[in-house]
């Protein structure tokens, strides 16, 4: 119990001298203004530490060596130290004295915001602005005003429980919101708000999860990177004191903690990418807390540049003992449970700082389990120390303060009972600012072994051999006589007993008294209830039992497959140099369908096409009776997307799916098994004026930056009709409800651009004035994109259905002068083909879908074949995971519907959405010179029975027939091993399993995004993207 | 008010583009036909080169290689194209939701979970657009099935080319369907829609509704032991023919655990069971051939049920099923192109592992057999109904498929749908040759 204390500065001069040169103000030592309510207790609070293995630092271990705190700081720590007069002396001997651990992602003391109920429902009305009242800013995620250190309260329970596992010190931030304000540094001392704070805004937060905003937008992950982004350029902005604005103390409270360390939650590899790159565009560098699967991306996590943050929390482990459930578990499940522990050595291994943090944990008590099995899977212990003491200590800038044992800085430190990362090892106490927390107290001494126990009874004087075993057992023997017994211990009360005889008759005798070290003594009681008096003097130690030499196993582990799913590379497939032999070539150049030809594909390029080709440093692929074609190329898809819908606006031009690119999407592979080469991924069609598109190759295993097509133009998606004046809704109360609407958010939106060119136009040729008061323009990021659209530079494409819709859309884009790109969907296309041509329009569509819904009812599989007929130019897409794995065979549709000839048919799904795309000049045909995305087909390319035996991409073969048997059979056999291993685990939980739970087998759900458009035929194990959102627990 | 106006601009949207209006229904066949010249797909894996198909009366009369057509004959000259029995769409809402996302045109899913005496066939409508558009690919028949939770009711079988649903009857009431809860363990989920779903686990909820169908199928079975009651149930009363099997029990199903307890109504009722889903149904062909269970494959293109799986499982789950000895169908379920995609369903089975035969069987003769109508169709064998079509070339493959001819009961049915109306209507409107 430490009492409120008034305290003086040092004694001593010279102590004095250096505590104000310094410039130390001891944060125990002064809370002046407050009244006192006793007798003034005015200490030294001095402490020496004798004795002891002192780990200063990582670097430094000082043997038999002495630590001196007073007041809540070191003031010397070394092997030849003067221990002070006025010091209370604590031996030491046989412990270990290390810098408390430091967490820098603890809410430690803070309170934690209920998040309501209610994840977005995509029909429900939407709440449009924020409810924060104040002078605040527009987005109720945006709390870069909250300040940690006004909402801390010391909560000794929380404290007690991070004191325990060895910390001392922690960063608490406030874990709501995409920005969430700063962080304070305490420590876990049980005092008074005001002398735990080591540094008032050390920090400020950010992460993508908008916590208890009700707020509509941003409801996507895309929309969340986008308002971060805004934010940035809006602060900026705010700089210069622009009218109308007013007071935003949002904006006003981001630009004051700039120049914090910048945390970002992105508890996930993707997700530390995007947060990167947000941070890259607007100078920041982040610190990033990574959430435990950064290791299956390390080299790109060490490009990031960034400090980590990384948790400890491991997958549990699943009961595997039911095969029918079993059947639902994903490989990359069984792999990440397996390598989990290996997160923190991957990140030392690649030279990538970082520190740890128990935030993520279920249970802290886990920490050090936990961290002992990093440390089993290769993480050394420096490291581990380091990354617990110095690495966040110096991120922080209290390194001054904390982090290691030298003079000046903080007195926190724990003591343990031998090397702390030992198994065996207790902490005894953890100090903190100069006071003790005893942990495992009662362990200070090892009071196992021989004493001398005597007992003055009324019947004179009785002397036991006492020895005290392991599991509180003890044996009293006297002469050739033992008796059996108990004992417990405190650390300060000991308690004694043994038995005589058995059953009804046993008789027990019982002690209690105080042990001060190796004396005790007390009272006793024995069975007939007299009373007496004992003493017990150590003698020796126990006999030291030799440990069986059990050297642990050496831990194996799969390896890391890119992507980490499924069907995933342990090594990428290389570029080859591939000669395609005697193939019926398609090659949608003048030459037409080519029997007997070859395909030369050299340096990810096609070299030539043509018949008898040779080159010697070319793999000769026999391809006899089988048909080459160009890669397929889908116009129209929302595979490999972490989010497809920011419907929270009628108007979001400023997202970008080239944001939330998701590689490890199982779509990917399974497209390449249908001949896809290029995909277009598309924002969906809630809202009229959608987000900026993302063109892809299928470059299986690449990560979210490598997948994107370089170099092509930029596209962004736009839609009408049912969806966007969301027609399924129950209230819907977001503009517009009608067709009618819809264009007239069309057209504000390009006028409003249109405006803004003008101004920021404007304001250039002001500031080049001389003299001239410079006036700033809010960059905006949603009219940069339709500025871009009306300079021809980012293209539309549109979904779209019925004729009037169309038409309206193709007027207001010619009021603004420039042509909508493509049409896509467009299924009542062939009723206003004419009008499209006079337009300049390109028409993407479905083969034969319709009537699904009410918009669709006169769609007719003729309207490919019409509206090409007309002269547009006209792709076939498939907006369907499924469907786009026989985007050849939907194409052959427009031959069975209207007679299209099947060179124009396959051309639909080839080199018509290269032109489309504008990438006709790299895709889309064989000619040498273009891109190797090609195909080998086992029959006719656009027959029910043609398999797409070779996919090559940029000379790549990414999809192999025969491979993928091969792929198969390694899944099968992981799956397999990584299944015996867990059931291994079950039937000996003491191997290495550690104290965690096993749960029931987890199904590998599929997250799929889709417009929310129409129907699928997905998997049983698929959710829809915005179901996932609102599955807790979802991985 | 303004609901008023828009369920007005529906109806009127639909009038206005009501295309089929002037399709007749064709008369009874009045003068034999003969097929000559043809490739005949019997049905049965049987292939008859240059063969002749004679038929009177709405009956297949003779099936022969070569063969010369009756003087009295119509005779249609089939030289380098295949005749086909006509295909059977085996699980449907056809007839029964026109626009799925318009609730007004929706009548497959009533309220309640034990609506055993629910009859898809009396809301059959026969004026659906979309009827006529599965004609084009080969379509001739197809089972009507009611939506819905648990014990769903009865469906029937239709034939395409009809004026009202008594004529469209093709066997009425043959099976009653079953919906299982999922056994798949979902996680919980939060926010929206949570309300919805009841606390606990899913798991055991499903199999507690599992034993409430069960528990129907007792009490129906012992109020079916006595001849009179005082009091009549309709419910037990419409499942009668499942105790003496002139019904089947359709289990809507996909994974082991689920198809288990479809097994388990042959083994406690001795019903015949069919599962339709059956996505994982390769995982335990053996026990489906053993215990005589047949397979509806509800939708052959399909992603596989999860990411670790073959990536074609759905495309070569027929040939497994094939392999097994296990009666199946192929069917196509999809919602967004309604249905008419069956033939190239089967046609991809073809090129994961089912000889073309085969798969034209999963869509014929098989589904025949499962619906219990193969006595009367199914195949092109004498004695049999007339449902027949002529493609110009392989059936299966949409680069060939192209139906010139087509009878149902011998009658010459016109193959002319919405589409292709519009089709005429647009050609004519941009002046493009036929």
């Amino acid at each position: 119990m430490h009492m409120r204390k008034f305290r003086l500065y040092p004694p001593g001069k010279m102590l004095f001298l250096l505590w104000t040169l310094l410039g130390i103000n001891s944060i125990v030592a002064a809370q002046v203004t407050f009244p006192q309510n006793d007798v003034a207790h005015p200490r030294s609070d001095c402490y020496a530490f004798t004795n002891a293995t002192i780990v200063k630092d990582v670097q430094t271990t000082l043997q038999n060596a002495t630590l001196v705190v007073r007041q809540g700081r070191i003031t010397a720590v070394g092997t030849s130290v003067t221990i002070p007069a006025d010091a209370v002396v604590i031996d030491c001997k046989g412990k270990y004295i290390y810098p408390s651990f430091i967490d820098m992602y603890s809410d430690y003391g803070i309170p934690v915001p209920q998040r309501q109920a209610g994840g977005f429902n995509f029909n429900a009305p939407a709440q449009l602005t924020s409810n924060q009242k104040g002078a605040f800013g527009w987005n109720q995620a945006i709390r870069s005003d909250v300040e940690g250190v006004k909402l801390f309260n010391v909560d000794d329970s929380k404290a007690k429980s991070l004191r325990d596992i060895g910390f001392g010190t922690v960063l608490t931030h406030q874990k709501d919101g995409i920005a969430r304000g700063t962080g304070v540094v305490v420590t876990l001392a049980n005092e008074k708000e005001n002398l735990v704070i080591v540094k008032e805004k050390a920090s400020a937060h950010y992460s993508f999860s908008k916590g208890t905003s009700t707020q509509s937008y941003p409801s996507s992950l895309m929309g969340t990177i986008a308002l971060l982004r805004q934010t940035y350029l809006d602060a900026q902005w705010y700089k210069s004191n622009p009218g109308g604005e007013g007071v935003n103390l949002s904006l006003k409270a981001w630009l004051d903690i700039q120049s914090l360390p910048q945390i970002f939650e992105a508890n996930d590899k993707w997700n530390v990418l995007r947060a990167d790159r947000i941070g890259d565009e607007f100078g920041v560098q982040y610190i990033i807390k990574g959430g435990g699967n950064e290791y299956q991306r390390i080299r790109e996590m060490k490009e990031t540049k960034a400090a980590f943050i990384l948790p400890l929390n491991y997958p549990p482990p699943m009961e595997v003992n039911d095969p029918n459930e079993v059947r639902f578990v994903g490989l990359d499940d069984l792999k990440h449970w397996e390598m989990a522990p290996s997160n923190p050595a991957a990140f030392e291994k690649a030279g990538i700082p970082f520190c740890l943090t128990a935030a993520d944990l279920q249970n802290v008590n886990d920490f050090m389990a936990n961290l002992r099995k990093a440390i089993q899977y290769g993480l050394s212990e420096s490291k581990a120390l380091e990354a617990l003491t110095k690495t966040p200590a110096t991120l922080l800038g209290i390194y001054d303060q904390v982090g290691s044992l030298d003079p000046g800085k903080l007195a926190n430190f724990v003591i343990t009972s031998g090397p702390i990362f030992n198994e065996k090892t207790v902490v005894l106490h953890n100090w903190v600012q100069g006071i003790k927390y005893g942990v495992k107290e009662e362990q200070w001494f090892d009071v196992k072994g021989y004493y001398t126990l005597t007992a003055n009874t009324a019947s004179g004087q009785k002397t036991w051999t006492l020895e005290l075993k392991d599991g509180g057992n003890a044996s009293f023997v006297a002469g050739s006589d033992t008796a059996n017994g108990k004992y417990s211990y405190d650390g300060k009360m000991v308690k004694l007993s043994f038995t005589r005889g058995r059953g009804a008759n046993a008789e027990e005798t019982t002690f209690s008294g105080v042990a001060h070290n190796n004396t005790w003594s007390g009272t006793g009681r024995d069975a007939a209830g007299n009373m007496f008096t004992w003493t017990a003097n150590w003698q020796k130690a126990a006999t030291p039992k030799t440990d069986s030499l059990r050297t642990p196993l050496p831990v194996v582990t799969g390896k890391v497959t890119y992507p980490f799913i499924a069907y995933g590379f342990e090594e990428m497939p290389k570029a080859e140099n591939l000669l395609i032999k005697n193939a019926t070539v398609w090659t949608n150049e003048k030459e037409g369908v080519l029997t007997g030809a070859d395909v030369l594909i050299k340096n990810g390029k096609i070299a030539a096409v043509g018949k008898n080709l040779s080159d010697p440093s070319a793999r000769v692929i026999d391809a006899t009776g089988k048909h080459v074609t160009p890669g397929i190329i889908d116009e129209h898809s929302h595979i490999a997307a972490a989010s497809i819908n920011e419907g929270a606006q009628s108007v979001t031009s400023e997202v970008r799916i080239g944001d939330v690119l998701n590689p490890e999407d199982i779509n990917i592979y399974r497209q390449l098994s249908g001949g896809v080469t290029t995909s277009h991924i598309l924002h969906g069609s809630a809202n009229t004026i959608g987000g900026q598109t993302q063109l892809i190759k299928m470059r299986w295993g690449a990560n979210d930056e490598e997948l994107k097509f370089k170099g092509a133009d930029p596209f962004i998606k736009f839609a009408l009709g049912e969806n966007v004046k969301r027609s399924r809704a129950q209230n819907n109360n977001r503009f517009p409800d009608t067709r009618m609407g819809v264009e007239q958010v069309l057209t504000d939106a390009f006028q409003r651009a249109k405006d803004y060119e003008k101004a920021l136009k404007a304001a250039e040729e002001n500031n080049k004035k001389k003299g001239a008061t410079p006036v700033t323009v809010r960059r905006d990021l949603e009219l940069d994109a339709l500025v871009e659209i009306m300079n021809r530079k980012r293209f539309i494409t549109c979904h779209s259905y019925v004729q009037s819709e169309i038409t309206a859309t193709m007027r207001v884009a010619e009021k603004f002068g420039f042509p909508v790109n493509t049409f896509t969907h467009i299924l009542e296309g062939y009723k206003i083909a004419d009008k499209m041509k006079a337009h300049g329009a390109a028409a993407s569509t479905f083969s034969d879908w319709w009537n699904y819904k009410m918009e669709v009812v006169d769609a007719i599989p003729y309207n490919a074949t019409i509206m090409q007929r007309v002269g547009l130019l006209v792709a076939i897409n498939s907006d369907d995971a499924e469907m786009a794995r026989r985007l050849n065979q939907e194409s052959a549709k427009s031959i069975k519907y209207g007679g299209m000839s099947e060179e124009e048919a396959l051309k639909m799904c080839t080199y018509n959405p290269a032109k489309m795309l504008h990438i006709d000049d790299r895709v889309g045909s064989l000619k040498a010179g273009k891109d190797a995305d090609v195909v080998i087909w086992s029959d006719h390319p656009l027959s029910i029975y043609a398999k797409a035996e070779k996919t090559i991409v940029d000379g790549i073969v990414y999809f192999d027939r025969e491979r993928d048997k091969e792929l198969r059979k390694q899944i099968q056999a992981e799956k397999a091993r990584l299944v015996q291993k867990m059931a291994a685990e079950k039937r000996n939980p003491s191997n290495g399993g550690g104290a965690q739970a096993f749960q029931r087998a987890r199904p590998r759900w599929e997250v799929m995004h889709t417009c929310d458009d129409h129907y699928h035929q997905h998997g049983l194990l698929t959710i829809e993207g915005e179901e996932a959102e609102m599955m807790e627990g979802y991985e | 008010m303004k609901k008023l106006f828009s369920i007005l601009f529906i109806a009127l949207l639909v009038v206005a583009a009501n295309g089929q209006i002037t399709v007749y229904p064709a008369p009874p066949q009045s003068e034999t036909i003969a097929l000559v010249n043809g490739t005949i797909h019997v049905g049965n894996g049987q292939v008859i080169e240059n063969g002749t198909v004679i038929f009177e009366k709405g009956k297949i009369a003779a099936v022969l290689q070569g063969g010369n057509a009756p003087g009295n004959a119509k005779v249609i000259d089939c030289s380098g194209k295949h005749i086909y029995p006509g295909l059977i769409l085996s699980n449907s809402q056809l007839g029964l939701v026109e626009v799925p996302s318009v609730r007004a045109t929706a009548d497959a899913n009533e309220l309640g979970e034990l609506n055993a005496s629910i009859r898809s066939i009396v809301a059959y409508n026969t004026d659906s657009r979309v009827i006529n558009t599965l004609r084009m690919t080969g379509i001739l028949l197809a089972n009507v099935v009611p939506e819905g939770r648990l014990i769903k009711g009865s469906s029937s079988v239709v034939q395409l080319d009809a004026w009202n649903f008594e004529d469209a009857a093709y066997k009425t009431d043959h099976g009653i369907h079953i919906e299982l809860p999922s056994l798949l363990p979902r996680s919980r989920r939060r926010g929206f829609g949570a309300a919805a779903q009841t606390p606990g686990d899913p798991v055991k909820r499903a199999l507690e509704q599992v034993e409430m169908i069960k528990t129907f199928f007792r009490e129906a079975k012992a109020y079916h032991a006595v001849d009179k009651h005082a009091v009549t149930n309709l419910k037990y009363e419409a499942v009668k023919g499942l105790f003496n099997k002139t019904q089947k029990l359709f289990v809507h199903c996909n994974i082991v655990k689920e198809m288990l307890i479809a097994v388990d109504f042959v083994k406690e009722f001795g019903f015949d069971v069919v599962i339709v889903g059956g996505a994982d149904s390769y995982q335990i062909a053996d026990l489906l051939k053993q215990h005589n269970i047949a397979v509806i494959l509800s939708q052959l293109h399909s992603l596989p049920t999860m990411v670790d799986d073959d990536i074609d499982q759905p495309f070569k789950t027929p040939a497994q099923l094939q392999k097994a000895g296990v009666l199946f169908a192929i069917n196509d379920e999809d919602g967004n192109t309604r249905y008419h995609n069956l033939p190239f369903n089967a046609g991809t089975a073809a090129a994961y592992g089912l000889s073309k035969e085969e798969a034209l069987a999963a869509v014929t003769l098989n589904p025949a057999k499962i619906l219990g109508i193969a006595d009367k169709t199914g195949s092109i064998e004498v004695g049999k109904d007339a449902n027949i079509v002529v493609s110009e070339g392989d059936i299966l493959d949409m680069r060939s498929n192209k139906i010139v001819h087509a009878y149902i009961q011998g009658r010459a049915i016109e193959l002319t749908d919405k589409h292709k109306q519009l089709y005429e209507r647009y050609k004519h409107k941009y002046s493009i040759a036929p």
